[in-house]
């Protein structure tokens, strides 16, 4: 009776797991088997093998450019939190600054309860009062904004567990606090600010809501907005240019987070994606 | 940790500190607040009321209470904070780390691969993958299920997204819940099991009360950036006729699209609200338990 049980229970078990895997992975067979169809349609097929498909997004005006835009707005972003996220981290945890803890208590509460929904009103009118619309100044700005009190908080926690002795050490040897910094305290938390530039990158290379509401000009656009207009803006969605224009979009990010699961395991701590 | 070990000095101190909190102060404490200001006034993107906005005080929002567009929308986002969020992704994560724990190996690489494949996807990707796959005409779903012709975007807009939203969302909750699981010692499984402990038995009297804390974290933070998550607005845009406008796309549509400043101002005051609720619910309970930032990654869902 109780091996019966066990057998049907661990067929269940497969059964399950089986519908899970097919029901995540259905909506993705389409981006694995278009843009190398010669005939590529809405619906998932065994593809007839080509790499023709790929030429339609050298023909696009915007695409390349677009992806051009996403590495500038992404990088841009990513270099301003993990600079200043970094400061600011290492202040907070060395030095006794008054209300430490009720600043970082509501960065952090900040961070998540004003989110580019509940914002977009006022920094799309702010973005135009300061002249911010269609620059990515305006984005890099926005999205940084955002992103820093996570970081902070993030990198404060890296600090703290980082010992003093090293730093005590340097300065007993006369270096000066801003060469401590950078050849002692940057290279002993570099791993932390890599989780920095990772998470902000791949989290403003996916992003979409702040960069359409800032983004006129398609020539500005990054890939997310790009992609988008392609299969919304009227007339037969051209699918060789968005299966193929949507694979290599996608391939940077996929390629971080194998990256990153390889090296340091993907699991939750510091919530490490975007 | 307080020891100024580098010698920074505390003016120095604040001068590290300070660019980031003006950043911060200029791009998002000032938005928050000028919302409510924002929110008191007429202002318009356009015409007479963009140049001289006047103050109309609680206007917009006895306006917003008692349109029914308004009341449809914050239902219809009640919906997709239930059913995508608290039943669909915590549901379905929590099956899939049960049914994954203690396994090792491919069958668990392959599924979490997939899952979590489809939570790093940029937004703007997945959600055509889901317009192709919904198609009425081509789509794979109609081809499997053989339901030719069936227009599920257009028939089942709030079904769509919501299932959508599922398969986006499910990888946090089933890596929390993997998490969570590994704190129960197997030895307690194993003792209830030898004392006859039906499945359902053990998920209840072994396995809750040590994840209640988890459950419930989980529960406050994909609600939270669910209720704000603007990504399956690529897939509807709200429609067809208003029948999936949950309330972000109902502020894009009225206030960016439709020039009513002063009035999205408003509403998005009252998701701050609803917003600050679900945060300070979940500082609360992160106060009473190991520090963890996992608030920080909620920005994905927001910026869609």
């Amino acid at each position: 009776m109780n091996a019966v049980r066990h057998a049907l229970g661990r067929i269940a078990a497969a059964v399950f797991l089986a519908l899970v895997a097919a029901f995540f992975a259905l909506p993705m067979l389409w981006l694995a088997s278009a843009p190398f169809d010669a005939h590529p349609s809405i619906t998932v097929s065994i593809p007839e093998f080509t790499l023709a498909n790929f030429r339609a997004v050298l023909d696009n005006p915007y695409a390349l450019g677009s992806i051009g835009n996403s590495v500038i707005q992404a990088g841009g972003a990513a270099l301003i939190v993990v600079v200043l996220a970094a400061l600011a981290a290492y202040a907070l945890s060395r030095v006794r600054v008054p209300g430490r803890d009720v600043l970082l208590y509501v960065l952090l509460l900040l961070s998540s309860v004003v989110t580019g929904t509940a914002a977009m009103v006022p920094i799309f009118e702010l973005a135009s009062r300061l002249g911010l619309i269609d620059t990515h100044l305006g984005v890099i700005l926005v999205v940084s904004g955002g992103l820093l009190p996570a970081a902070i908080f993030i990198l404060k926690d890296f600090m703290d567990a980082t010992p003093t002795s090293y730093e005590e050490s340097a300065r007993v040897f006369g270096a000066s606090p801003l060469q401590i910094l950078r050849h002692i305290v940057v290279p002993v938390v570099r791993p932390g600010l890599a989780t920095i530039v990772v998470w902000a990158v791949a989290s403003v290379w996916g992003g979409f809501l702040m960069q359409y509401i800032l983004l006129r000009d398609p020539a500005k656009s990054p890939s997310a907005v790009i992609l988008y207009t392609l299969y919304t803006e009227g007339g037969q969605p051209n699918l060789d240019l968005i299966s193929t224009f949507s694979l290599l979009y996608s391939l940077p990010v996929v390629v971080m987070y194998l990256f990153v699961s390889g090296r340091y395991g993907f699991r939750l701590h510091g919530g490490l994606k975007q | 940790m307080n020891t100024d070990a580098a010698g920074l000095g505390k003016r120095r101190a604040v001068g590290f500190v300070l660019p980031a909190l003006v950043l911060i102060g200029v791009f998002l404490v000032f938005p928050a607040l000028w919302t409510i200001y924002l929110g008191l006034t007429d202002y318009r993107l356009t015409g007479l009321a963009a140049a001289d906005p006047q103050v109309v005080g609680v206007e917009n929002y006895t306006t917003a209470l008692g349109d029914d567009r308004f009341r449809n929308s914050l239902w219809l986002s009640v919906q997709y904070v239930l059913g995508s969020a608290v039943i669909g992704q915590a549901g379905l994560g929590f099956a899939i780390a049960w049914m994954l724990r203690g396994r090792r190996g491919p069958v668990r690489r392959v599924v979490e691969g997939l899952v979590l494949l489809s939570w790093i996807l940029p937004s703007s990707v997945v959600a055509f993958l889901w317009i192709a796959l919904l198609d009425r005409d081509g789509g794979t779903l109609n081809a499997l299920l053989g339901t030719p012709g069936a227009a599920w975007l257009l028939d089942h807009p709030m079904l769509s997204i919501i299932v959508f939203n599922t398969w986006r969302g499910t990888a946090f909750s089933m890596m929390l819940y993997a998490a969570a699981l590994e704190t129960v010692p197997p030895s307690h499984l194993e003792t209830a099991r030898l004392a006859g402990a039906s499945a359902f038995q053990q998920l209840r009297d072994v396995v809750l009360p040590r994840i209640k804390g988890h459950v419930l974290t989980n529960m406050l933070l994909i609600s939270l950036w669910t209720f704000n998550d603007f990504t399956p607005f690529l897939i509807t845009a709200g429609g067809p006729e208003g029948r999936s406008e949950i309330l972000p796309f109902y502020v894009y549509t009225t206030a960016l699209r439709g020039g009513q400043l002063g009035f999205g101002a408003a509403v998005s005051f009252l998701i701050l609200l609803i917003n600050l609720v679900f945060a300070l619910a979940y500082l609360r309970l992160l106060r009473n338990r190991a520090p963890a930032s996992a608030l920080a990654p909620g920005r994905r869902e927001a910026s869609g």
